[in-house]
């Protein structure tokens, strides 16, 4: 028997919240890190969504964004998917590659690789974090980018939702620079089947 | 614009309109859009698809998610707002494949597979499709007007157009 989205009851949510607060936590630290600034990030949010809303959740289907998508497989299967405001992605290569945060222009092939390998790295250490807590094997694919309407980039991992079920979970974790800039959204977007296996790792269900 | 009846289609979605009407879905990915149009009385009908068949699905409650059933049921929806089958045309926009993936498994390449079965579902129905803008690697909002049914495509960086 394994646990669908309707079954996971409000302790279950609060431990994939916690889970998310970690692992977050980790990616948060290295994002300061590289970027040598202070980045905040908001408590997780576990939403648990039927398609016909998910275009909407970053406040708009239409709006740009940059989104990093790995898979994760091993132990547990799914998605790792970090969103970033257009003009924060901007600024962000431009602080690692040490130029004037003047160019809005499209990225280079430099710099889309730069952001992938931003990508890389954070969800290395949300990984690394949850494998640690959880004991679990998870390996990330090699990063992929694109530079859409939020609705298309969000669809992706839903997809996968629907052959199984109505609804997709997201483990969402918004970062900030200091207290005001939002920079974007990390996601964690664990199979129907990892579930099962997160929380009984974790020890919360038999 | 004129005073007309905009309706939203969600994921998973599908939404049918009297003239005059214009119907909308924004941020199609690798999702279809697959549009109607009554070429006699105007009326209109626009579903999202996220999934090309019903057939290997686990769960099929929601039946506006496949391309076999959701094009059925929304020219039945349409039959019910007074359409009938023989006027109708079809219009497709999205199919897109967002990510690249060197691995390129099933789920990668559900955009053309998507696009793939609406028109098989379309040819089996016997309703001809007049104008396509499928694939390539970005999202896009489509508008269906129930004036002339014509389907306005907008993209960020690939343009506008009008199939």
């Amino acid at each position: 028997m394994s646990i669908s989205i309707n079954d996971l009851n409000s302790m279950h949510i609060d431990v994939l919240k916690e889970i998310g607060n970690i692992g977050a936590g980790n990616a948060a630290t290295a994002l300061a890190k590289m970027l040598n600034k202070r980045i905040d990030m908001e408590v997780p949010k576990v939403k648990i969504l039927e398609f016909k809303d998910v275009n909407e959740i970053l406040g708009g289907a239409e709006i740009l964004v940059v989104g990093i998508l790995l898979r994760i497989t091993g132990d547990l299967s799914g998605y790792i998917m970090f969103i970033l405001e257009y003009n924060a992605a901007h600024l962000l290569v431009n602080i690692l590659m040490g130029k004037p945060s003047s160019d809005l222009n499209e990225f280079s092939e430099l710099e889309a690789s730069a952001l992938k390998e931003i990508g890389n790295i954070l969800a290395g250490s949300y990984i690394s974090a949850l494998s640690s807590l959880t004991n679990l094997k998870i390996s990330p694919s090699v990063p992929d980018m694109a530079v859409d309407m939020a609705g298309a980039i969000l669809s992706v991992p839903a997809i996968e939702f629907g052959k199984v079920g109505d609804t997709v979970l997201y483990i969402e974790t918004e970062f900030s620079e200091g207290s005001a800039k939002v920079i974007g959204d990390f996601f964690l977007i664990p199979n129907v089947e990892s579930y099962d296996v997160l929380l009984k790792a974790l020890g919360v269900i038999n | 614009m004129e005073n007309i009846n905009v309706i939203k289609v969600g994921m998973a979605d599908l939404q049918v309109s009297r003239h005059p009407g214009m119907l909308t879905t924004l941020g199609l990915g690798s999702c279809v859009g697959v549009a109607l149009y009554d070429t006699v009385k105007k009326i209109i009908g626009l579903a999202h698809i996220m999934l090309p068949s019903s057939l290997q699905a686990r769960n099929v409650s929601n039946i506006a998610k496949f391309a076999d059933t959701a094009i059925v049921k929304l020219v039945n929806d349409m039959i019910s707002l007074g359409a009938s089958k023989e006027h109708l045309v079809a219009k497709l926009a999205g199919g897109a494949q967002m990510f690249a993936f060197n691995n390129s498994s099933d789920i990668m390449r559900i955009g053309s597979r998507n696009v793939a079965s609406s028109k098989d579902t379309l040819h089996e129905l016997g309703i001809p499709i007049i104008a396509e803008d499928t694939g390539g690697n970005f999202g896009r909002t489509i508008e269906l007007y129930s004036d002339d049914g014509r389907l306005l495509i907008k993209t960020i960086g690939h343009g506008v157009k009008q199939i």
